[in-house]
């Protein structure tokens, strides 16, 4: 059979979300990224809330999050964006509301800030990409770099001694009681990539549903911070991040187990 | 005749607010307004007109949570003091940036740090001149009684929905703890979300039908060409608002020789310096700013080739005097501009103020 | 049981050349290109286009979205 008879609109199995706009996402090749944003515009477009929608970008290499998802957007301050959203769903309950962060933004300087939103329990989805580096600023230690971890500020591999502990910021919002699902989660290969997309789908229902909080961190790369291939950076992250940030769930209130027993 | 009370001026902010067909508050305690949030808390305004309240985790949270609520297109409020204002002004500047109508009250206290929770005027220049980083301007209005704690409320909404822009109530201490008698406004109903849609549709985040293009609150733009055009239209709408928004009142200025200047609770005080200096033979007005941005300078202007001197009288080191020389220089006159202040929380009595008249212009 | 046959296409000026794509395919279809797109990159193309089962991993796993994909059964 000829590849001319099978390409036909009919037999289309996966394609682009119209969710996602035209623009060509400035992230680097291989970016994690590139397939949260996919996820998040095809549960959107699947899920018909693009009118209910409002997103917060934050500051880092998602700073412009809005350029590719055709839904309205606020960009926040560096930090603020679980603030920003805090002041949106209040004012309108109604609406779908999520921030988009990156490590530095959410575990360095808005540690304050998506602490509280998460115990409030704000009606929010918090979409957490950690791949333990700033990629913006050019590949230097987050809270979240492991340990003996090389970045541009810790030359020589994180020294807890002298940089202090790699934080996990998704077992810390675990333990309040304003979240209702929290999970970790990756996206490397097709399986994780659909296990995520339920992860996320999840968190938009709890949301949509007023449970709290949803929390959901995707262990990512940072192949041009990593200074590696995507595809080693992905054997990279396989290697050294899963073992110390293990993927799962760790919260789950519909299953109403106590956080103490996950 | 409205509904008459006795009040505090911090309460009739939280009131005034309420009444005005408010939307929201997000703040943060701090001496001397605290009383504003306590009113709002007390009041349960969601179980009257609909309007939430917040306690947030610290200023820079509720200034952040006030710029995602101001990009919903609603009328949102925040109050604070002196070292709480400092913290916020990295939002200020995020919501001037992405031209976000909300207004902030400054309930001053004296500084620098930590400072005293006595009243002040010291953060006269971080008001006017923007406080946080790039070029912005709000729209500052300065009450000097409880009546117009409430007035001002609505104005500064009014004016920040017609720039797109923060406006800011810069009052302090004194009459933030003041009890006067205060005419309420009437109750304004809340935009519903279709008015909301209406009229500020445009710009607002109100969830993206298919019938528009995404609506985008940022404030980052990285291509200079387009950055410096952002900026050209800010500088354009400050300079109407110079234009259009000017405003001030005059005591006894008619046949005045020489003019005190002074906002707030310093314009109080010199309402009473006027009589005194009367009393003695002296011809002496009061010209007392409303709008610190835009500075009422059309009226210095007027007045310093009529007079011999002007005298800023305000809680400070001497800040608004720098905008009353240039209005002078601006009207092209060589007038006298002098400076009286009290700082660290002290407010000066009248005859303070009319020594310092007397020793700045009528000693040798 | 009945076979599928499945086929792609590459938005080459879309694609960075990442290669998550060619690693994640099972049947090996995928490879980059010698050429280069108008940005300098190796774009994803059909290599072994006989064995394509239009299993989609290849476009769940691209972070640019570039790849549409198509199945049929035979």
């Amino acid at each position: 059979m000829d590849v001319k008879e099978i390409i036909k609109p009919e037999n289309q199995v996966y394609g682009k979300t119209e969710l996602l706009t035209d623009n060509v996402m400035h992230y680097c090749p291989g970016c994690t990224h590139g397939v949260v944003h996919k996820l998040m515009a095809e549960l959107i477009d699947e899920m018909g809330l693009q009118e209910k929608a409002i997103g917060v970008a934050p500051v880092g290499c998602a700073v412009f999050a809005y350029n590719y998802i055709d839904i309205d957007w606020q960009e926040a301050a560096h930090g603020r964006a679980p603030a920003v959203a805090t002041g949106i769903v209040r004012i309108n309950p109604e609406k779908f509301v999520f921030t988009y962060q990156g490590d530095g933004d959410l575990a360095s300087i808005g540690a304050a800030e998506i602490i509280h939103a998460c115990n409030r329990g704000e009606n929010i989805l918090v979409v957490f990409i950690n791949n333990g580096i700033y990629g913006m600023t050019g590949g230097q230690m987050a809270p979240t770099t492991i340990e003996r971890m090389v970045t541009s500020t810790t030359p020589c591999g994180r020294d807890t001694e002298l940089n202090g502990y790699p934080l996990k910021m998704t077992d810390l919002v675990a333990q309040l009681p304003g979240t209702s699902y929290v999970t970790r989660q990756s996206a490397q290969s097709a399986p994780a990539v659909r296990k995520c997309k339920r992860a996320l789908k999840k968190g938009i229902k709890n949301v949509l549903d007023k449970k709290g909080t949803s929390f959901v961190e995707v262990v990512s790369t940072c192949n041009s911070g990593w200074k590696m291939t995507p595809v080693k950076a992905n054997e990279w992250m396989e290697e050294n991040m899963f073992p110390f940030y293990p993927l799962g769930d760790m919260k789950d209130s519909e299953k109403d187990k106590p956080v103490s027993n996950n | 005749m409205g509904d008459l009370r006795l009040m505090k001026g911090n309460e009739v902010l939280a009131e005034a607010a309420i009444r005005c067909g408010c939307d929201g508050y997000f703040g943060y305690p701090i001496t001397p307004q605290s009383e504003v949030m306590e009113m709002l808390m007390f009041r349960e305004p969601w179980n009257e007109t609909g309007m939430k309240v917040l306690q947030a985790e610290s200023e820079v949270a509720a200034i952040n949570m006030l710029y995602g609520a101001a990009a919903t297109g609603k009328k949102v409020l925040t109050s604070s003091s002196s070292p709480g204002i400092s913290l916020m002004a990295e939002g200020i500047s995020y919501i001037a940036g992405a031209e976000l109508p909300c207004l902030v009250i400054n309930v001053q206290r004296g500084g620098p740090g930590l400072g005293t929770i006595q009243p002040s005027q010291a953060d006269y220049s971080q008001a006017v001149k923007g406080g946080g980083h790039g070029d912005y301007k709000m729209i500052v209005l300065a009450p000097s009684s409880v009546q117009e704690m409430n007035d001002f409320v609505d104005l500064a909404f009014e004016l920040a929905f017609k720039y797109r822009n923060p406006a800011m109530i810069l009052t302090d201490g004194a009459i933030g703890q003041m009890m006067e008698k205060v005419e309420l406004s009437d109750y304004k109903k809340r935009w519903t979300d279709e008015e909301v849609i209406e009229k500020w549709g445009s710009w607002a985040t109100t969830g993206k039908p298919s019938s528009r293009e995404r609506n985008v609150i940022t404030s980052l733009e990285l291509d200079s060409e387009k950055m410096e055009a952002n900026n050209q239209r800010f500088q354009k709408k400050y300079r109407q608002m110079e234009a259009e928004e000017q405003r001030y009142e005059t005591f006894q200025i008619e046949d005045a020789e020489y003019v005190l200047v002074a906002f707030g609770t310093s314009a109080r005080v010199c309402q009473k310096s006027v009589e005194i200096a009367r009393e003695k033979g002296l011809k002496v007005g009061l010209l007392r700013p409303i709008s610190l941005f835009p500075f009422p300078k059309n009226i210095i202007g007027e007045l310093a080739p009529k007079v011999k001197g002007f005298l800023s009288v305000e809680m400070n080191a001497g800040q608004m005097v720098e905008d009353i020389k240039l209005a002078v220089h601006e009207a092209g006159c060589t007038r006298r501009v002098e400076f009286f202040g009290r700082m660290g929380g002290i407010i000066p009595t009248p005859g303070e103020v009319v020594d310092a008249l007397e020793q700045n212009f009528l000693k040798e | 049981m009945a076979k599928v046959k499945g086929a792609v296409v590459v938005d080459i000026e879309a694609c960075k050349g990442c290669e998550l794509c060619v690693e994640t395919c099972p049947e090996d279809v995928l490879s980059l290109h010698k050429e280069v797109n108008s940005k300098g990159y190796h774009y994803a193309f059909m290599e072994n286009p006989d064995v394509c089962t239009g299993c989609a991993n290849c476009g769940v796993v691209c972070p640019d979205t570039c790849i549409t994909v198509y199945r049929v059964k035979v």
